[in-house]
Protein backbone atom coordinates (compact mmCIF):
# COMPACT_ATOMS: atom_id res chain seq x y z
CA UNK A 1 0.00 0.00 0.00
CA UNK A 2 0.84 3.65 -0.96
CA UNK A 3 2.53 4.96 2.32
CA UNK A 4 2.06 8.34 0.91
CA UNK A 5 -1.82 8.06 0.16
CA UNK A 6 -1.91 6.79 4.17
CA UNK A 7 -0.36 10.03 5.55
CA UNK A 8 -2.09 12.12 3.28
CA UNK A 9 -5.36 10.66 4.98
CA UNK A 10 -3.94 11.06 8.69
CA UNK A 11 -2.82 14.55 7.97
CA UNK A 12 -5.97 16.14 6.69
CA UNK A 13 -7.72 14.41 9.74
CA UNK A 14 -5.34 15.73 12.36
CA UNK A 15 -4.79 19.23 10.82
CA UNK A 16 -8.90 19.18 10.80
CA UNK A 17 -8.38 18.23 14.64
CA UNK A 18 -5.78 20.57 15.37
CA UNK A 19 -7.41 23.81 13.57
CA UNK A 20 -11.17 23.48 14.70
CA UNK A 21 -9.48 22.62 18.56
CA UNK A 22 -7.89 25.60 18.40
CA UNK A 23 -10.87 27.55 17.44
CA UNK A 24 -12.81 26.37 19.67
CA UNK A 25 -10.90 26.74 22.69
CA UNK A 26 -10.60 30.74 21.68
CA UNK A 27 -14.27 30.57 23.32
CA UNK A 28 -12.75 30.06 27.20
CA UNK A 29 -14.27 32.68 29.19
CA UNK A 30 -16.13 34.56 26.85
CA UNK A 31 -19.23 31.84 26.16
CA UNK A 32 -22.97 32.68 25.64
CA UNK A 33 -23.27 30.80 29.16
CA UNK A 34 -21.00 29.39 31.69
CA UNK A 35 -22.51 25.96 30.82
CA UNK A 36 -21.53 26.08 26.81
CA UNK A 37 -18.26 28.09 27.58
CA UNK A 38 -16.90 24.75 29.39
CA UNK A 39 -18.49 22.70 26.65
CA UNK A 40 -16.39 24.56 24.20
CA UNK A 41 -13.56 23.76 25.84
CA UNK A 42 -14.65 20.20 26.31
CA UNK A 43 -14.58 19.56 22.68
CA UNK A 44 -11.37 21.61 22.04
CA UNK A 45 -9.73 19.51 24.25
CA UNK A 46 -10.85 16.26 22.35
CA UNK A 47 -9.98 17.64 19.16
CA UNK A 48 -6.55 18.54 19.91
CA UNK A 49 -6.08 15.45 22.10
CA UNK A 50 -7.17 13.44 18.86
CA UNK A 51 -5.08 15.09 16.43
CA UNK A 52 -2.18 14.63 18.91
CA UNK A 53 -3.38 10.82 18.69
CA UNK A 54 -3.03 11.00 15.03
CA UNK A 55 0.28 13.05 14.62
CA UNK A 56 1.60 10.03 16.35
CA UNK A 57 0.90 7.86 13.67
CA UNK A 58 2.08 9.84 11.52
CA UNK A 59 5.80 10.26 13.51
CA UNK A 60 5.45 6.00 13.76
CA UNK A 61 5.22 6.52 10.35
CA UNK A 62 8.42 8.50 10.41
CA UNK A 63 7.52 11.77 10.39
CA UNK A 64 8.53 14.41 12.59
CA UNK A 65 7.42 14.35 16.05
CA UNK A 66 4.28 15.56 17.16
CA UNK A 67 5.17 19.36 18.77
CA UNK A 68 7.16 19.80 15.22
CA UNK A 69 4.59 19.00 12.73
CA UNK A 70 1.94 21.27 14.58
CA UNK A 71 4.06 24.53 15.40
CA UNK A 72 6.57 24.45 12.93
CA UNK A 73 4.59 24.27 9.39
CA UNK A 74 3.59 27.09 7.54
CA UNK A 75 -0.05 27.29 5.92
CA UNK A 76 0.79 26.02 2.55
CA UNK A 77 1.88 22.86 4.34
CA UNK A 78 -1.74 22.12 6.19
CA UNK A 79 -4.04 19.57 4.45
CA UNK A 80 -6.88 21.17 6.69
CA UNK A 81 -10.18 22.13 4.77
CA UNK A 82 -10.89 25.27 5.15
CA UNK A 83 -14.10 25.54 7.32
CA UNK A 84 -12.23 25.18 10.17
CA UNK A 85 -9.67 27.95 9.75
CA UNK A 86 -12.62 30.48 9.33
CA UNK A 87 -12.55 32.89 12.26
CA UNK A 88 -15.11 31.50 15.45
CA UNK A 89 -17.10 34.73 14.68
CA UNK A 90 -20.57 34.58 16.81
CA UNK A 91 -21.58 31.80 18.76
CA UNK A 92 -24.40 31.34 15.71
CA UNK A 93 -21.42 30.33 13.72
CA UNK A 94 -19.54 28.17 15.78
CA UNK A 95 -22.04 26.33 16.39
CA UNK A 96 -23.35 25.56 13.01
CA UNK A 97 -19.48 24.82 11.99
CA UNK A 98 -19.47 22.28 14.84
CA UNK A 99 -22.43 20.45 13.71
CA UNK A 100 -21.46 20.42 10.65
CA UNK A 101 -17.78 19.30 11.24
CA UNK A 102 -18.41 16.64 13.98
CA UNK A 103 -21.68 14.94 11.60
CA UNK A 104 -18.64 14.26 9.03
CA UNK A 105 -15.73 13.48 11.28
CA UNK A 106 -18.51 10.70 13.26
CA UNK A 107 -19.04 9.37 9.62
CA UNK A 108 -15.20 9.37 9.03
CA UNK A 109 -14.66 7.66 12.15
CA UNK A 110 -17.45 4.99 12.13
CA UNK A 111 -16.21 4.38 7.90
CA UNK A 112 -12.08 4.14 9.55
CA UNK A 113 -13.32 1.99 12.25
CA UNK A 114 -13.66 -0.82 9.01
CA UNK A 115 -9.93 -0.01 8.04
CA UNK A 116 -7.77 -2.35 6.74
CA UNK A 117 -5.18 -0.36 8.16
CA UNK A 118 -5.20 -2.00 11.92
CA UNK A 119 -3.44 1.02 13.40
CA UNK A 120 -6.08 3.35 11.75
CA UNK A 121 -9.02 1.24 12.60
CA UNK A 122 -7.98 0.81 16.29
CA UNK A 123 -7.65 5.04 16.81
CA UNK A 124 -10.83 5.27 14.58
CA UNK A 125 -12.84 3.27 17.01
CA UNK A 126 -11.86 4.93 19.90
CA UNK A 127 -12.28 8.06 19.16
CA UNK A 128 -16.28 7.33 17.13
CA UNK A 129 -17.01 6.88 20.94
CA UNK A 130 -15.47 10.43 22.16
CA UNK A 131 -17.31 11.54 18.89
CA UNK A 132 -20.54 10.90 19.97
CA UNK A 133 -21.12 13.00 22.35
CA UNK A 134 -19.90 15.95 20.00
CA UNK A 135 -22.72 15.18 17.70
CA UNK A 136 -25.30 14.96 20.35
CA UNK A 137 -24.38 18.03 22.07
CA UNK A 138 -24.71 19.61 18.26
CA UNK A 139 -27.55 18.39 17.96
CA UNK A 140 -29.66 19.28 20.95
CA UNK A 141 -28.38 23.18 20.31
CA UNK A 142 -29.39 23.55 16.53
CA UNK A 143 -32.66 21.69 17.50
CA UNK A 144 -33.26 24.58 20.19
CA UNK A 145 -31.49 27.61 18.52
CA UNK A 146 -33.56 26.71 15.60
CA UNK A 147 -36.66 26.66 16.73
CA UNK A 148 -36.32 28.93 19.26
CA UNK A 149 -36.92 33.12 18.44
CA UNK A 150 -37.05 34.86 15.21
CA UNK A 151 -33.53 36.27 15.84
CA UNK A 152 -31.68 32.55 16.87
CA UNK A 153 -33.40 31.09 14.05
CA UNK A 154 -32.65 34.03 11.35
CA UNK A 155 -28.95 34.02 12.53
CA UNK A 156 -28.64 30.56 12.20
CA UNK A 157 -30.02 30.46 8.75
CA UNK A 158 -27.33 33.12 7.76
CA UNK A 159 -23.90 31.36 9.26
CA UNK A 160 -25.69 27.77 7.85
CA UNK A 161 -25.76 29.80 4.67
CA UNK A 162 -22.56 31.09 4.78
CA UNK A 163 -20.75 27.76 6.30
CA UNK A 164 -22.46 25.03 3.68
CA UNK A 165 -19.98 25.70 0.60
CA UNK A 166 -17.44 25.28 3.54
CA UNK A 167 -18.56 21.97 4.90
CA UNK A 168 -18.58 20.35 1.61
CA UNK A 169 -15.39 21.31 0.96
CA UNK A 170 -14.23 18.75 3.64
CA UNK A 171 -14.67 16.03 1.00
CA UNK A 172 -12.14 17.10 -1.31
CA UNK A 173 -10.82 13.98 -3.06
CA UNK A 174 -7.40 12.92 -2.06
CA UNK A 175 -4.92 12.68 -5.26
CA UNK A 176 -5.17 8.59 -3.95
CA UNK A 177 -8.44 8.41 -3.78
CA UNK A 178 -8.86 5.84 -5.57
CA UNK A 179 -5.74 4.33 -3.84
CA UNK A 180 -7.46 4.03 -0.60
CA UNK A 181 -10.53 2.74 -1.71
CA UNK A 182 -9.00 -0.17 -3.66
CA UNK A 183 -7.02 -1.00 -0.71
CA UNK A 184 -9.70 -0.79 2.02
CA UNK A 185 -8.37 1.81 3.97
CA UNK A 186 -11.32 3.66 3.28
CA UNK A 187 -14.34 4.16 1.65
CA UNK A 188 -13.98 7.23 -0.04
CA UNK A 189 -15.08 11.01 0.26
CA UNK A 190 -17.97 10.97 -2.19
CA UNK A 191 -19.49 8.08 -0.65
CA UNK A 192 -18.90 9.73 3.61
CA UNK A 193 -20.19 12.71 1.80
CA UNK A 194 -22.98 10.91 0.67
CA UNK A 195 -24.02 9.88 4.77
CA UNK A 196 -23.23 13.32 6.20
CA UNK A 197 -25.34 14.79 4.19
CA UNK A 198 -28.73 12.56 4.66
CA UNK A 199 -27.60 12.74 8.55
CA UNK A 200 -27.08 16.70 8.62
CA UNK A 201 -30.72 16.81 6.95
CA UNK A 202 -32.32 14.33 8.87
CA UNK A 203 -31.19 17.28 11.95
CA UNK A 204 -32.04 20.22 9.93
CA UNK A 205 -35.57 18.98 8.83
CA UNK A 206 -36.11 19.28 12.80
CA UNK A 207 -35.90 22.74 13.03
CA UNK A 208 -36.91 25.88 11.02
CA UNK A 209 -33.56 25.77 8.91
CA UNK A 210 -33.43 24.76 5.63
CA UNK A 211 -30.36 23.31 4.09
CA UNK A 212 -28.36 26.09 0.89
CA UNK A 213 -28.33 24.22 -1.88
CA UNK A 214 -25.12 24.66 -3.53
CA UNK A 215 -23.27 24.67 -7.13
CA UNK A 216 -20.21 22.70 -7.60
CA UNK A 217 -18.75 25.38 -8.63
CA UNK A 218 -19.32 27.41 -5.23
CA UNK A 219 -17.50 24.57 -3.01
CA UNK A 220 -14.63 25.78 -1.13
CA UNK A 221 -12.13 23.18 -2.16
CA UNK A 222 -8.82 23.96 -2.12
CA UNK A 223 -7.90 23.35 2.03
CA UNK A 224 -6.40 19.52 1.49
CA UNK A 225 -3.92 20.62 -0.95
CA UNK A 226 -2.54 23.84 0.88
CA UNK A 227 -4.58 26.59 -0.64
CA UNK A 228 -5.58 28.27 2.47
CA UNK A 229 -7.87 31.38 3.76
CA UNK A 230 -6.14 33.86 4.47
CA UNK A 231 -7.36 32.65 7.94
CA UNK A 232 -5.13 30.54 8.50
CA UNK A 233 -1.55 31.32 8.57
CA UNK A 234 -2.28 33.93 11.28
CA UNK A 235 -3.73 31.34 13.57
CA UNK A 236 -0.73 29.43 13.34
CA UNK A 237 1.49 32.33 14.07
CA UNK A 238 -0.23 33.17 17.31
CA UNK A 239 -0.74 29.43 17.68
CA UNK A 240 3.85 29.24 17.87
CA UNK A 241 3.91 32.50 19.32
CA UNK A 242 5.74 31.11 22.18
CA UNK A 243 7.57 27.28 20.36
CA UNK A 244 9.38 29.28 18.11
CA UNK A 245 10.68 31.34 20.96
CA UNK A 246 12.84 28.39 21.27
CA UNK A 247 12.08 25.56 19.14
CA UNK A 248 14.59 23.43 20.67
CA UNK A 249 13.77 24.38 24.02
CA UNK A 250 11.47 22.52 26.83
CA UNK A 251 8.62 23.99 27.42
CA UNK B 1 -9.18 31.24 42.49
CA UNK B 2 -9.99 34.18 44.94
CA UNK B 3 -8.24 36.62 47.21
CA UNK B 4 -8.75 38.07 50.64
CA UNK B 5 -9.53 41.60 51.89
CA UNK B 6 -11.75 43.50 49.93
CA UNK B 7 -15.06 40.88 51.18
CA UNK B 8 -16.53 42.87 54.56
CA UNK B 9 -16.41 46.17 54.21
CA UNK B 10 -19.29 48.21 55.25
CA UNK B 11 -20.31 46.15 58.44
CA UNK B 12 -22.83 47.70 60.71
CA UNK B 13 -23.28 45.56 63.36
CA UNK B 14 -25.57 46.93 66.16
CA UNK B 15 -28.20 48.01 63.86
CA UNK B 16 -28.20 44.68 61.68
CA UNK B 17 -28.64 42.46 64.55
CA UNK B 18 -31.12 44.60 66.16
CA UNK B 19 -33.77 42.88 64.31
CA UNK B 20 -32.91 39.37 64.66
CA UNK B 21 -35.25 37.06 66.57
CA UNK B 22 -32.30 36.50 69.84
CA UNK B 23 -33.67 33.32 70.64
CA UNK B 24 -33.38 31.95 67.05
CA UNK B 25 -30.04 33.69 66.92
CA UNK B 26 -28.89 31.89 69.79
CA UNK B 27 -29.75 28.68 68.48
CA UNK B 28 -28.14 29.52 64.97
CA UNK B 29 -25.10 30.39 66.93
CA UNK B 30 -25.16 27.19 68.89
CA UNK B 31 -25.44 25.20 66.21
CA UNK B 32 -22.36 27.03 64.16
CA UNK B 33 -19.70 26.67 67.22
CA UNK B 34 -21.20 22.67 67.70
CA UNK B 35 -20.05 22.34 64.25
CA UNK B 36 -22.61 21.87 62.17
CA UNK B 37 -23.15 23.31 58.84
CA UNK B 38 -25.86 25.89 57.40
CA UNK B 39 -28.17 24.83 54.93
CA UNK B 40 -30.11 26.98 52.47
CA UNK B 41 -33.54 26.67 54.25
CA UNK B 42 -32.10 27.01 57.79
CA UNK B 43 -32.83 29.88 59.28
CA UNK B 44 -30.24 32.68 59.32
CA UNK B 45 -29.62 36.54 60.41
CA UNK B 46 -29.91 38.44 57.22
CA UNK B 47 -26.40 39.81 57.64
CA UNK B 48 -24.90 35.76 57.80
CA UNK B 49 -26.75 35.78 54.10
CA UNK B 50 -25.91 39.31 53.23
CA UNK B 51 -21.96 38.48 53.82
CA UNK B 52 -22.25 34.94 52.23
CA UNK B 53 -23.96 36.52 49.41
CA UNK B 54 -21.25 38.87 49.31
CA UNK B 55 -18.14 36.31 49.73
CA UNK B 56 -19.47 33.80 47.64
CA UNK B 57 -20.25 36.06 44.43
CA UNK B 58 -16.86 37.81 44.86
CA UNK B 59 -14.92 34.62 44.76
CA UNK B 60 -17.56 33.25 41.82
CA UNK B 61 -16.75 36.36 39.91
CA UNK B 62 -12.77 36.34 40.63
CA UNK B 63 -12.78 32.90 38.77
CA UNK B 64 -14.67 34.14 35.92
CA UNK B 65 -12.36 37.18 35.61
CA UNK B 66 -9.61 34.83 36.74
CA UNK B 67 -10.16 32.60 33.38
CA UNK B 68 -8.75 36.01 31.33
CA UNK B 69 -5.61 36.52 31.63
CA UNK B 70 -4.44 32.86 31.62
CA UNK B 71 -7.08 31.93 29.17
CA UNK B 72 -5.48 34.71 26.09
CA UNK B 73 -2.23 32.02 26.48
CA UNK B 74 -4.63 28.93 25.58
CA UNK B 75 -4.21 29.70 21.40
CA UNK B 76 -0.61 30.28 22.37
CA UNK B 77 0.66 27.81 23.93
CA UNK B 78 3.87 26.29 23.33
CA UNK B 79 3.27 22.27 22.65
CA UNK B 80 0.81 20.13 22.73
CA UNK B 81 1.17 19.46 26.72
CA UNK B 82 1.11 22.40 27.44
CA UNK B 83 -1.05 23.54 25.43
CA UNK B 84 -4.01 20.44 26.33
CA UNK B 85 -3.00 21.28 30.15
CA UNK B 86 -3.54 25.02 30.08
CA UNK B 87 -6.94 24.84 28.30
CA UNK B 88 -8.48 22.34 30.73
CA UNK B 89 -6.88 24.14 33.87
CA UNK B 90 -8.89 27.68 32.45
CA UNK B 91 -12.34 25.32 31.74
CA UNK B 92 -12.00 24.65 35.56
CA UNK B 93 -11.73 27.91 36.73
CA UNK B 94 -15.07 28.55 34.68
CA UNK B 95 -16.40 25.31 36.26
CA UNK B 96 -15.60 26.74 39.37
CA UNK B 97 -17.57 29.89 38.70
CA UNK B 98 -20.40 27.99 37.44
CA UNK B 99 -20.22 26.45 41.20
CA UNK B 100 -20.12 28.75 43.12
CA UNK B 101 -22.70 31.09 41.40
CA UNK B 102 -25.12 27.96 42.45
CA UNK B 103 -23.70 28.02 45.92
CA UNK B 104 -24.66 31.90 45.99
CA UNK B 105 -27.82 31.35 43.98
CA UNK B 106 -29.10 29.43 46.88
CA UNK B 107 -28.77 32.48 49.09
CA UNK B 108 -30.83 33.69 46.95
CA UNK B 109 -29.22 36.23 44.37
CA UNK B 110 -29.99 34.57 40.55
CA UNK B 111 -26.91 34.64 39.10
CA UNK B 112 -28.14 36.94 36.16
CA UNK B 113 -28.06 39.88 38.45
CA UNK B 114 -24.85 38.96 39.99
CA UNK B 115 -22.99 39.25 36.42
CA UNK B 116 -24.95 42.18 36.22
CA UNK B 117 -23.40 43.23 38.88
CA UNK B 118 -20.16 42.56 38.28
CA UNK B 119 -20.92 44.27 34.50
CA UNK B 120 -21.45 47.08 36.20
CA UNK B 121 -18.90 47.46 38.78
CA UNK B 122 -20.80 46.69 42.17
CA UNK B 123 -19.62 43.53 42.79
CA UNK B 124 -15.82 43.23 43.20
CA UNK B 125 -13.50 39.93 42.23
CA UNK B 126 -9.73 39.69 43.21
CA UNK B 127 -7.57 42.21 42.60
CA UNK B 128 -4.96 40.53 41.04
CA UNK B 129 -6.64 39.67 38.07
CA UNK B 130 -6.29 43.94 37.22
CA UNK B 131 -2.95 43.10 36.45
CA UNK B 132 -1.35 41.92 32.78
CA UNK B 133 -0.35 38.60 31.85
CA UNK B 134 2.33 40.10 29.03
CA UNK B 135 4.56 36.59 28.90
CA UNK B 136 4.22 32.94 28.92
CA UNK B 137 6.04 32.93 31.75
CA UNK B 138 3.42 35.54 33.29
CA UNK B 139 0.66 32.80 32.60
CA UNK B 140 2.76 29.80 34.61
CA UNK B 141 3.55 32.26 37.66
CA UNK B 142 -0.28 32.61 37.67
CA UNK B 143 -1.13 28.84 37.31
CA UNK B 144 1.53 27.62 40.24
CA UNK B 145 1.54 31.01 42.49
CA UNK B 146 -1.87 32.83 42.41
CA UNK B 147 -3.65 29.07 42.72
CA UNK B 148 -1.17 28.37 45.59
CA UNK B 149 -2.85 31.54 47.18
CA UNK B 150 -6.25 31.24 46.17
CA UNK B 151 -5.79 26.95 47.79
CA UNK B 152 -4.47 28.48 51.05
CA UNK B 153 -7.46 30.87 51.49
CA UNK B 154 -10.24 28.48 49.75
CA UNK B 155 -8.97 25.61 51.99
CA UNK B 156 -9.44 27.77 55.33
CA UNK B 157 -13.25 29.21 54.04
CA UNK B 158 -13.97 25.19 52.90
CA UNK B 159 -13.98 24.67 56.57
CA UNK B 160 -16.70 27.47 57.20
CA UNK B 161 -20.21 27.29 58.32
CA UNK B 162 -22.64 27.21 55.09
CA UNK B 163 -22.89 24.11 53.56
CA UNK B 164 -23.41 24.66 49.80
CA UNK B 165 -20.68 26.75 49.65
CA UNK B 166 -17.97 24.08 51.69
CA UNK B 167 -19.17 21.85 49.28
CA UNK B 168 -18.58 23.78 46.21
CA UNK B 169 -14.92 24.44 48.02
CA UNK B 170 -14.20 20.89 48.60
CA UNK B 171 -14.63 19.78 44.84
CA UNK B 172 -12.43 23.31 43.58
CA UNK B 173 -9.72 22.88 45.83
CA UNK B 174 -9.84 18.74 44.20
CA UNK B 175 -9.24 20.71 41.00
CA UNK B 176 -6.90 22.86 42.46
CA UNK B 177 -4.21 20.41 43.59
CA UNK B 178 -4.06 19.82 39.72
CA UNK B 179 -3.51 23.16 38.40
CA UNK B 180 -0.85 23.94 41.05
CA UNK B 181 1.16 21.08 39.69
CA UNK B 182 0.83 22.44 36.39
CA UNK B 183 1.70 25.81 37.51
CA UNK B 184 4.75 24.38 39.45
CA UNK B 185 5.90 21.85 36.69
CA UNK B 186 5.44 24.48 33.78
CA UNK B 187 7.89 27.32 36.03
CA UNK B 188 10.32 24.41 36.48
CA UNK B 189 10.76 23.97 32.55
CA UNK B 190 11.53 27.72 32.33
CA UNK B 191 13.54 27.95 35.72
CA UNK B 192 16.20 25.44 33.98
CA UNK B 193 15.52 25.73 30.87
CA UNK B 194 17.81 28.08 28.48
CA UNK B 195 18.74 31.99 29.35
CA UNK B 196 15.97 32.88 27.37
CA UNK B 197 13.68 30.88 29.56
CA UNK B 198 14.92 31.64 32.56
CA UNK B 199 15.24 35.47 32.16
CA UNK B 200 11.17 35.33 31.10
CA UNK B 201 9.98 33.29 34.20
CA UNK B 202 12.69 35.38 36.79
CA UNK B 203 10.94 38.67 34.87
CA UNK B 204 7.46 37.46 35.27
CA UNK B 205 8.23 36.80 38.81
CA UNK B 206 9.44 40.54 39.34
CA UNK B 207 5.97 41.34 38.08
CA UNK B 208 3.60 39.64 40.05
CA UNK B 209 5.04 39.55 43.47
CA UNK B 210 3.69 42.79 44.39
CA UNK B 211 0.08 41.69 43.61
CA UNK B 212 1.07 38.04 45.54
CA UNK B 213 1.58 40.34 48.84
CA UNK B 214 -1.43 42.01 47.99
CA UNK B 215 -3.47 38.87 47.22
CA UNK B 216 -4.31 37.85 50.79
CA UNK B 217 -5.92 42.20 51.66
CA UNK B 218 -4.41 44.29 53.52
CA UNK B 219 -2.35 43.71 56.86
CA UNK B 220 -4.80 42.56 59.78
CA UNK B 221 -3.60 45.85 62.00
CA UNK B 222 -5.13 47.81 58.79
CA UNK B 223 -8.11 45.53 58.71
CA UNK B 224 -12.18 46.17 59.88
CA UNK B 225 -13.02 43.80 62.72
CA UNK B 226 -15.05 40.94 61.91
CA UNK B 227 -15.25 39.11 64.87
CA UNK B 228 -18.79 38.14 64.62
CA UNK B 229 -17.94 36.97 61.08
CA UNK B 230 -15.39 34.97 62.44
CA UNK B 231 -17.85 33.95 65.55
CA UNK B 232 -20.23 32.54 62.94
CA UNK B 233 -17.73 30.96 60.51
CA UNK B 234 -17.62 33.04 57.11
CA UNK B 235 -14.15 34.13 57.50
CA UNK B 236 -12.29 31.84 58.61
CA UNK B 237 -8.53 32.97 58.86
CA UNK B 238 -7.22 36.50 58.72
CA UNK B 239 -5.60 38.01 55.85
CA UNK B 240 -1.65 37.79 57.86
CA UNK B 241 -2.52 33.87 58.54
CA UNK B 242 -2.92 33.43 54.99
CA UNK B 243 0.15 35.66 54.18
CA UNK B 244 1.90 33.82 56.03
CA UNK B 245 1.33 30.37 55.12
CA UNK B 246 1.58 31.40 51.74
CA UNK B 247 4.92 32.11 52.58
CA UNK B 248 5.80 29.22 54.66
CA UNK B 249 4.76 27.21 51.50
CA UNK B 250 5.96 28.80 48.51
CA UNK B 251 9.22 31.30 48.89
CA UNK B 252 11.32 28.00 49.76
CA UNK B 253 10.28 26.34 47.10
CA UNK B 254 10.81 29.66 44.72
CA UNK B 255 13.93 29.99 46.07
CA UNK B 256 15.01 26.11 44.97
CA UNK B 257 14.24 26.80 41.49
CA UNK B 258 16.97 29.70 41.80
CA UNK B 259 15.13 32.50 41.24
CA UNK B 260 15.31 35.48 43.41
CA UNK B 261 11.91 37.30 44.69
CA UNK B 262 12.29 40.83 44.30
CA UNK B 263 11.97 42.03 48.07
CA UNK B 264 15.48 42.11 50.22
CA UNK B 265 14.05 42.08 53.25
CA UNK B 266 11.89 39.00 52.80
CA UNK B 267 13.11 36.52 55.24
CA UNK B 268 11.97 33.64 58.07
CA UNK B 269 12.82 35.41 61.37
CA UNK B 270 13.66 32.39 63.37
CA UNK B 271 12.63 33.44 66.60
CA UNK B 272 9.11 34.25 66.15
CA UNK B 273 8.84 31.98 63.47
CA UNK B 274 7.02 34.51 61.17
CA UNK B 275 8.10 35.62 57.81
CA UNK B 276 8.87 39.52 57.72
CA UNK B 277 8.84 41.32 54.23
CA UNK B 278 8.47 44.93 52.94
CA UNK B 279 5.03 46.24 53.35
CA UNK B 280 3.61 46.02 49.52
CA UNK B 281 2.24 49.84 48.48
CA UNK B 282 -1.22 49.53 50.08
CA UNK B 283 -2.10 52.94 48.26
CA UNK B 284 -1.68 50.72 44.61
CA UNK B 285 -3.69 48.11 46.32
CA UNK B 286 -7.17 50.80 47.09
CA UNK B 287 -6.49 52.80 43.70
CA UNK B 288 -6.72 48.93 41.84
CA UNK B 289 -9.50 47.70 43.69
CA UNK B 290 -11.26 51.10 42.94
CA UNK B 291 -11.11 50.88 39.60
CA UNK B 292 -7.75 52.05 38.65
CA UNK B 293 -5.94 49.08 37.73
CA UNK B 294 -3.66 48.42 34.82
CA UNK B 295 -6.42 46.00 33.22
CA UNK B 296 -9.45 46.83 35.06
CA UNK B 297 -11.51 48.46 32.63
CA UNK B 298 -10.24 45.48 29.79
CA UNK B 299 -11.42 42.74 32.09
CA UNK B 300 -14.98 44.11 32.41
CA UNK B 301 -14.86 45.03 29.03
CA UNK B 302 -14.44 41.11 27.99
CA UNK B 303 -17.09 39.93 30.04
CA UNK B 304 -19.53 42.71 29.54
CA UNK B 305 -18.88 42.07 25.50
CA UNK B 306 -19.22 38.37 26.19
CA UNK B 307 -22.88 38.94 28.17
CA UNK B 308 -23.51 41.25 25.18
CA UNK B 309 -23.01 38.22 22.41
CA UNK B 310 -24.64 35.97 24.04
CA UNK B 311 -27.64 37.78 24.80
CA UNK B 312 -29.17 36.12 22.13
CA UNK B 313 -28.84 32.47 22.70
CA UNK B 314 -29.82 32.83 26.64
CA UNK B 315 -33.37 34.41 25.36
CA UNK B 316 -33.67 31.68 22.67
CA UNK B 317 -32.85 29.09 25.55
CA UNK B 318 -35.44 30.74 27.96
CA UNK B 319 -37.91 29.78 25.31
CA UNK B 320 -39.52 26.94 25.40
CA UNK B 321 -39.94 25.54 22.54
CA UNK B 322 -43.19 25.28 20.17
CA UNK B 323 -44.75 22.21 19.05
CA UNK B 324 -46.33 22.35 16.06
CA UNK B 325 -50.09 22.52 16.76
CA UNK B 326 -52.11 19.55 15.17
CA UNK B 327 -55.45 19.85 14.25
CA UNK B 328 -58.11 17.95 15.61
CA UNK B 329 -59.96 17.13 12.54
FE1 LIG C 1 -10.39 28.21 40.64
FE1 LIG D 1 -7.18 27.25 39.81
Amino acid sequence: MNQLAIKELLYKIADDQLILGHRNSEWTGVGPTLEEDIAFSSMAQDKVGQSLAFYKLLHNMGENDPDTVAFMRNAEQFHNCQLVELPSGEYDFSLIRHFLFDFAESARFRRLSESSVKDIADVANKLKGEIKYHTMHANIWIKKLGNATDESIERLQSALNYAFPYALGIFEKSPFETDLIENGVFVGEAQLQEEWLEEVQNVINQTQLILPTVTDEEIKYGGRIGKHTNHLQPLLTEMSEVFKIDPTAEW
Amino acid sequence: MYGGGNSFEHLDLDRSLENEDPQLLAEFEARIARGEKIEPSDWMPALYRKQLIRMIEQHAHSEIIGALPEGTWITRAPGFKRKMALMAKVQDEVGHAQLLYAAAETLGKPREKMIEDLINGKSKYSNIFNYPAYTWADSTVISWLVDAGAIVNQLANSKGSYGPYCRALDRICAEEAFHLKYGHHSVIHLSTGSAKQREMVQAALNRWWTPLMHFFGPPDKMSTHTEILTRWKVKMSTNDENRQQFLDMYVPKIWDLGLTIPDPNLKKNETTEKWEYTEPDWEEFKRVINGDGPCNKERLAVRRRAEERGAWVRKAIMKPVEKPVTPLA
